[in-house]
């Protein structure tokens, strides 16, 4: 399987797509449309997991991509909007550091991604490595995120990018046990954040989401 | 049905009921945890084996015992401690029925072959604890909690993705369904290929070496340790290290039988040592003392992942003790200071001193057990770490100065918070109160183990220790 095949060219567009995203939340600062690419990223994935079960013969990813899509293409972004509608009002807009800096970090990151999978596993399919090369991707660019950004729904947002690239790694390796369950383990990790934000805004009644405010609290007081 | 089935069903059952039941959580809590230690002795009395998802092995039937133990004893201990949260009685369920579900959720996750099965096991285990740390509400335990949790989901999907790796390696070599079995994917390891085994155990490391409290995503420890109620502090440091210090054993067990990749001993060292020595030189500086013994988990982990990364029989061997030691000795250790805490009404370490004054039994206690985490004889820890020393002596013995300074200024420091804690002019307290039974049997029945495990190993036990090493070398 090399370029020019369909099932390779199809996996590769809606990964790269799915990683294109990953540069959109990187630097998105409105908070609608920050949910509205985490929609699409799940949208994405659900269509890739789809694809991969139809390569594949592989039924039960049809399961993972009709889970991703319900929760992480509908249920999850309805929440979270109208979550931060009631909770936060007039909370348009979220704080990002540098943009020309978190740009250049995540190209690097994809960079550092690809050089270290690729030399890597000249073993494996092609489809495989390069799947897991922008998996690998999606999932430094999550964990950049949720260093560079400080909001609460910006690290939930870096923790389900983290999440979509594990799934899209998992449905990439023919023949992986569990990837229903793993998927779906991984879903709740990401419902039990969000939940855990609810609580918080619930309970305690923050101005604001911004974890900044809960720095007095850490350490021994310092 | 297997006796490690029923060791996972056992409290999840006793979880349902206490979510269930409205009355007398404490009491059930204890008989459930008392009859699941039941069945962990009967489990390690009978031959290793199973097929299938569980499997007991050398590697994982002392650790279920142990956290059967603890689990024992923090029952006990937080029927009494529980009575001062004043939680009502919606809360006090849901803290019962937590502490069940994160048992079975550790012990799956010890027992189970299946990766994919374990990393699930751990997450569960993982929301059940953020549950339970951000019991009390306060700002500072919410902050723990989401910091917990936050650090915590990042490093379990890194391990995920280790997982994920190690499938993609075992692909060529494994039928379906066979690629997450820990003992398949051993048993071809050797045959995969070296660059994604090395991938994915820098992922695993990573990954599980955050629930270990490894260095450099080791900061939710000592806040999620001092801001939760104390018998969730307690089986954190006795369990949850455990379980994620194994997810780490089980990857390098796998990745090391191939002898084309990159030795997984020495990742284990370098961070083992940034770990020791960071945690070494932040215990002089607390001032809270639940902190200083979440950071002193740290500390041990560093050594532990110092020991399993000299490896060889030997090393393994004191990584192991050190581990089953540690969970002993760190949550008497909780026990006492959380009691201490209670009767003098905070838990810093200037509003506690003089125990072995007032309350001998407690103070004697919490001072060996401190006396224990420095390194001192007669406890298992004291024999693990000069196994440790001594291998690390004939195997590379230009890290032996760093271990020893790691051990010794992480030593006097305990020594010098046990001897504010528990000599001098006692601090006043608000309530004089007793220390009571159900602090004081866990405290002394954990230390004396402690001291039986260095001086007296059962023979059992030995012989799985022996089998363990031999398994990882």
């Amino acid at each position: 399987m090399g370029i020019g095949e369909l099932p390779y060219d199809v996996a590769h567009v809606l990964g790269g797509a799915m990683l294109l995203v990953s540069f959109v939340l990187l630097y998105q600062r409105r908070v609608a449309s920050l949910v509205n690419a985490l929609a699409l990223q799940g949208a994405l994935l659900a269509m890739a997991a789809v694809w991969q079960g139809y390569v594949q013969g592989a039924p039960q990813l049809y399961v993972t991509g009709l889970i991703a899509l319900v929760a992480k293409g509908v249920l999850i972004p309805i929440f979270l909007r109208r979550m931060m509608r009631k909770l936060a009002p007039g909370h348009h807009t979220e704080p990002a550091s540098n943009i020309g800096l978190s740009m250049i970090g995540g190209a690097l990151l994809v960079a550092l991604a690809i050089l270290v999978v690729l030399p890597v596993t000249t073993g494996a399919k092609a489809l495989a490595r390069e799947d897991l090369a922008v998996a690998l991707s999606i999932i430094l660019l999550g964990l950049l995120m949720m260093l560079m950004r400080r909001s609460a729904l910006a690290q939930i947002a870096g923790l389900m990018t983290m999440e979509n690239g594990l799934v899209l790694a998992a449905i990439g390796v023919a023949g992986m046990p569990l990837v229903i369950e793993l998927s779906t383990a991984g879903l709740v990790l990401v419902a039990a954040v969000i939940a855990g934000l609810f609580a918080r805004v619930m309970h305690e009644r923050f101005d604001s989401l911004d974890t900044d405010m809960l720095d007095p609290h850490r350490g021994e007081g310092r | 049905m297997s006796l490690a089935a029923a060791l996972v069903l056992l409290p999840l059952l006793a979880a349902v009921l206490l979510a269930l039941l409205p009355d007398r959580a404490s009491r059930l809590n204890i008989v459930a945890s008392g009859a699941t230690l039941l069945l962990a002795i009967l489990l390690v009395l009978t031959e290793p084996g199973g097929d299938g998802l569980l499997r007991a092995d050398a590697l994982n039937m002392p650790l279920v015992l142990i956290a059967a133990i603890v689990g024992f004893g923090t029952a006990i201990f937080s029927e009494q401690d529980v009575a001062y949260e004043m939680f009502d009685r919606r809360r006090a369920r849901f803290y019962h029925a937590g502490f069940q579900g994160f048992m079975a959720a550790h012990f799956l996750a010890l027992l189970s072959d299946n990766l994919g099965v374990m990393w699930v096991a751990i997450e569960a285990g993982t929301l059940a604890c953020v549950l339970m740390v951000a019991l009390h509400r306060t700002p500072a335990a919410i902050e723990a909690a989401w910091k917990f949790f936050i650090l915590c989901g990042v490093g379990i999907a890194l391990a995920l993705f280790g997982i994920i790796v190690l499938a993609l390696a075992a692909q060529p070599l494994l039928g379906h369904g066979e690629q997450l079995s820990f003992l398949a994917l051993r048993a071809v390891a050797a045959r995969a290929d070296p660059g994604l085994l090395n991938l994915a155990f820098i992922f695993l490391l990573v990954g599980f070496g955050t629930k270990a409290g490894l260095v450099p995503l080791h900061s939710w420890l000592p806040d999620a340790h001092a801001e939760g109620p104390t018998p969730i502090a307690a089986v954190l440091s006795g369990l949850l290290l455990n379980g994620a210090m194994l997810g780490i054993l089980r990857g390098k067990a796998i990745v090391g039988t191939n002898p084309a990749v990159i030795s997984p001993g020495s990742f284990l060292i370098v961070l083992g040592f940034i770990t020791l020595l960071l945690a070494a030189f932040s215990l002089w500086r607390r001032r809270d003392a639940k902190r200083l013994f979440g950071w002193s988990s740290i500390e041990h982990m560093g050594i532990v992942a110092v020991a399993f990364g000299i490896g060889g029989v030997p090393g393994h061997m004191a990584g192991l003790l050190h581990l089953w030691g540690h969970s002993l000795v760190k949550s008497a250790a909780f026990f006492a200071i959380g009691r201490a805490a209670r009767m003098k009404g905070g838990q810093g370490i200037e509003s506690i001193a003089g125990l072995t004054t007032t309350h001998p039994a407690l103070g004697w206690g919490l001072a060996l057990a401190m006396a224990a985490l420095a390194g001192l004889p007669p406890f298992s820890l004291f024999a693990s770490e000069v196994l440790l020393a001594m291998e690390t002596g004939r195997e590379r013995p230009w890290l032996l100065p760093l271990l020893i300074l790691g051990l010794l200024v992480a030593g006097t420091a305990l020594l010098h918070a046990m001897q504010r804690l528990c000599f001098g002019l006692p601090t006043p307290e608000p309530i004089p109160a007793r220390s009571g039974l159900a602090t004081l049997l866990p405290l002394w029945v954990n230390l004396l183990l402690a001291a039986i495990l260095a001086l007296a190993m059962p023979e059992p036990l030995a012989r799985m220790l022996l089998e363990a090493a031999r398994l990882l070398a």
